[in-house]
């Protein structure tokens, strides 16, 4: 009778890829809520339309490579690929946007880099900046917050605007996006960059009715959600704080100081928190272990610097956010993080 | 008195750097008092059951023997001797499988078993405090104790380089789940296991011991509170629950908050490491005279009916072992010499169990489950944050697979203790370990290799520096002869000889002069056929 042959260690604790991207995936759930709660259906639409692109041209590339399909559909890695790109643009934006940013990301930044575990750059980010970049305008038109629009927009609309361009009613995306005043509405980070580069203080700024108490109205409680979602996600210990952690000093604490020193021309930490993709950006983009620095000490310098970027570029850069810059700069500096920030290993002089 | 000193004699425990917490099942096999196993019919003996050279083999094939009888002596190798468990009769004398993850096999003795079980012993000795460490030493080395935690490095060899020690560390943590042979030993022995202590603190010369047990063993730890008040030279310490706080590095980390020197020894740091089983062995040896014939064998896992430790002969092959046990194997049993965490699966049931085999685990496929597919890295970290040597698995794992042997030294691949935490946790199910393994064995094969082409070339350079010597030598000795012979035909010249010289100016002059007449002859020949033209 022969026996059966394996190697050391034969116990396992059950908690494989497919789960951790499945926990990361859920977890956004109560941002995504929260996000279609004020940007309407799109969201969904928009979602659906990445996951049936990222799914699809998965299935391709491994054609190509002559792997199986399965394999790279069961680690859920595509998935989370997907939801992040289609939660970072907005949600009306045409149909074309989201199927291309999400092949590229797929196909581009993933695949061609070797797959699952191989890429240097963020998917969803690289995805996202290649849009912005050449699709500006699509980009930056976020739909007002419902509670702000002139004109109501049921399912059917929003899937006719996002196919068609138009609502069944024939208004364009320009045309939703006027609100109470008459006056073509940016986003509150957007907004807040150009009145004061205007010169005009912060609260006059924040007078502007896109804000609420609490920041621009809909993106804080979007920022709350996704937060909410980060924290589910420590909990799990599905992600160390580190990274989060190291983003939001990286971005507070210059913010704060800032505007200490120049409170009328300074967004305020808390609007810094709770805009644009702060919270996203924090605990579901720069935690993409593949991309990111790996012992823990590492994972603070480059949560850190992600920060830091992101308060440079909002404050003086072209660009209202800055969370994908921020993260594929930060990407590209992991080999050297990874390089000095190595443990000292057991018996080579470090302290016990 | 430094302060860590101080610390450590307050009984302080420190930390070590990640660790894992796998499900124990412990309770499944240390319910029951040890049993003893029934007498097998056949013994296999490996004549090499620890590390370093084997011993001499003393006995042929026929020979009648005794328990407890000597089949190998340590011989000019230094190595250890190995002992018939029982009486019986030398069958054959060769090859045999033996307990190694390889499965190749090694230099067995087997012996058949009269049944009679007669034994011999060595005088015991009581007075241990009056006798020199050197008798003492060698009453342990020829009793044949190896390490027993699973090294199996020679006990008396750990004693006799002489250096000061601050502490004799004893281990009974067992933090390996499954295993309860020492947690067993230690409830059932704790007064032998204490004499051992004793023995070897008197060995070391050092003045204090520290026994760890790990906090899930609440029986044995109150054995030794009630025992230990009567043996000041020796304190308990209890430490927490965690995989791998039993190695020996995490071990010494935990007690002193020390760290044993990249490939150094706990010697470097003034410690020595011994296993509650080995200290029990050394009681025996030494107060009754019983060399290492038997040890405690957790054998334990769902296809098996009667879990529980047994005191096993060594040599007893694994088959007999499992069959006394009530053994069920099912469809691709795994059959695993040591704990799910770092045993080995054997190939077949003819491997014996050895000085180091502290538990026989055969799982079913619902309580270890198979590895899954292997998947790609996620570089989630994981495997770091758990890591009790502070490395970097992960990278490791990526320069194992690129074959990048001067990465792999950079990240300091053989600080890798192998305690398989890394793959335990890896959301991707690398086999880790595995990928150590085999780089280490590469980088070990090598450096051999190197060593064998340095050793080539040394030859080589040597071979032409000498055929170098000898054509000097040989050019050397001709001109001192052209030289010599010169000197005499001066000599004889002078003394009124002919002169060699004059004779070879001469026979130049004949022949130039033949050379000349050669010359106008060829030149009247053509002139005439000229004028015939």
């Amino acid at each position: 009778m022969t026996f059966k042959l394996a190697a050391s260690p034969h116990t396992h604790n059950r908690r494989t890829t497919q789960q951790v991207m499945r926990w990361v995936y859920l977890a956004l759930i109560p941002g995504v809520l929260i996000q279609t709660y004020f940007f309407g259906f799109g969201v969904y639409v928009q979602i659906l339309l990445a996951l049936v692109t990222a799914w699809l041209s998965e299935a391709a590339v491994m054609h190509l490579r002559n792997r199986p399909v399965r394999h790279a559909w069961q680690d859920h890695t595509a998935i989370v690929t997907a939801v992040l790109l289609a939660i970072a643009i907005p949600a009306l934006a045409p149909w074309w946007i989201i199927v291309i940013g999400t092949l590229f990301a797929i196909v581009v930044v993933k695949h061609i880099y070797g797959g699952v575990g191989q890429n240097l750059f963020n998917p969803a980010m690289a995805g996202y900046v290649l849009l912005l970049i050449s699709f500006p305008v699509q980009l930056t038109s976020w739909p007002l917050p419902t509670e702000l629009a002139q004109l109501p927009l049921p399912f059917a609309d929003t899937l006719s605007i996002i196919f068609t361009g138009f609502t069944q009613a024939g208004h364009s995306l320009e045309q939703l996006r006027i609100g109470v005043d008459g006056i073509t509405m940016a986003t509150p980070l957007d907004s807040l960059r150009h009145d004061l580069s205007q010169s005009l203080t912060l609260s006059e700024s924040l007078a502007k009715p896109i804000f609420g108490s609490l920041g621009g109205i809909g993106w804080a409680w979007v920022n709350v959600g996704f937060l909410l979602g980060g924290l589910i996600l420590l909990k799990q210990r599905i992600i160390s704080w580190h990274i989060p952690g190291g983003v939001l000093v990286g971005l507070l604490v210059p913010a704060a100081i800032y505007w200490l020193f120049n409170p009328d021309q300074a967004i305020t930490p808390l609007l810094h928190a709770l805009s644009g993709a702060t919270m996203l950006g924090a605990f579901f983009i720069a935690t993409d272990p593949v991309t990111a620095a790996t012992s823990n000490k590492g994972r603070w310098v480059f949560g850190l610097l992600i920060g830091g970027l992101i308060f440079v570029i909002r404050t003086w850069g072209g660009y209202p956010d800055a969370v994908a810059f921020a993260v594929l700069l930060a990407n590209m500096t992991v080999p050297v993080i990874d390089k000095y920030t190595q443990p000292i290993a057991y018996g080579h002089g470090g302290r016990p | 008195m430094s302060i860590a000193t101080k610390e450590i004699e307050a009984g302080r425990i420190w930390d070590f750097p990640g660790g894992i917490h796998p499900p124990e099942h412990k309770h499944r096999s240390n319910q029951t008092p040890i049993a003893q196993l029934s007498l097998a019919e056949t013994f296999v003996i490996p004549i090499k059951q620890h590390t370093g050279a084997p011993g001499d083999i003393i006995v042929a094939v026929g020979d009648h023997v005794v328990g407890g009888q000597p089949l190998t002596d340590a011989g000019l190798n230094n190595g250890l001797p190995v002992h018939a468990p029982t009486s019986g009769t030398i069958t054959a004398i060769g090859p045999g499988r033996i307990a190694h993850p390889s499965g190749l096999p090694d230099t067995v003795i087997t012996l058949t078993a009269d049944g009679r079980d007669e034994q011999v012993t060595m005088p015991p000795i009581t007075d241990f405090h009056e006798r020199g460490r050197s008798e003492l030493l060698d009453r342990i080395k020829q009793a044949g104790i190896a390490g027993l935690g699973g090294a199996g490095f020679p006990t008396a060899q750990k004693f006799a380089l002489q250096r000061p020690l601050d502490y004799l560390i004893i281990n009974g943590v067992e933090c390996e789940p499954y295993i309860t042979a020492d947690d067993r030993l230690m409830r059932e022995h704790a007064q032998t296991i204490i004499d051992g202590i004793e023995i070897l603190l008197h060995l070391a010369g050092c003045q204090k011991a520290m026994l760890a047990i790990e906090a899930n063993k609440p029986e044995a730890i109150a054995q030794f509170e009630s025992l230990l008040p009567h043996h000041p030279a020796i304190s308990l310490r209890v430490v927490p629950v965690k995989y791998p706080s039993g190695g020996e590095k995490q071990l010494i980390q935990l007690v002193t908050g020390r760290q044993v020197p990249s490939r150094g020894l706990p010697l470097d740091v003034g410690l020595v490491v011994q296993n509650v089983g080995t200290a029990y062995a050394v009681a025996r040896a030494v107060l009754a005279g019983e060399p290492l014939i038997q040890r405690v064998v957790t054998v334990t896992g769902d296809h098996v009916e009667r879990p529980g430790n047994y005191w096993v002969r060594i040599g007893t092959p694994v088959a007999e072992l499992l069959h006394q046990c009530g053994f069920n194997p099912g469809p691709q049993q795994r059959v695993i010499m040591g704990g799910p965490m770092m045993g080995f699966t054997l190939p077949d049931l003819t491997v014996p169990v050895v000085k180091i085999t502290n538990c026989i685990l055969v799982p079913s496929y619902a309580e270890l489950p198979p590895p899954a597919a292997e998947m790609n890295c996620i570089r989630c970290g994981a495997c770091a944050d758990v890591c009790p040597a502070q490395l970097l698995p992960q990278q490791l794992q990526w320069l194992a697979k690129a074959k990048d042997y001067d990465g792999l030294e950079k990240q300091n691949l053989f600080d890798c203790i192998e305690c398989g935490a890394c793959a335990f946790v890896c959301p991707s199910e690398i086999p880790l370990v595995h990928y150590y393994r085999k780089a280490k064995a590469e980088v070990r094969q090598l450096a051999r290799e190197k060593m064998k082409s340095e050793v080539a070339r040394e030859r080589f350079e040597a071979r032409q520096i000498r055929l170098e010597r000898e054509k000097q030598e040989r050019l050397e000795r001709h001109r001192r002869a052209a030289e010599a012979r010169k000197k005499a035909q001066a000599e004889a010249v002078a003394k009124g000889a002919d002169d060699p010289q004059d004779a070879i100016q001469a026979a130049i002059a004949r022949a130039k002069a033949r050379k000349a007449a050669q010359a106008a002859a060829a030149a009247a020949k053509q002139s005439d056929d000229e004028s015939n033209v």
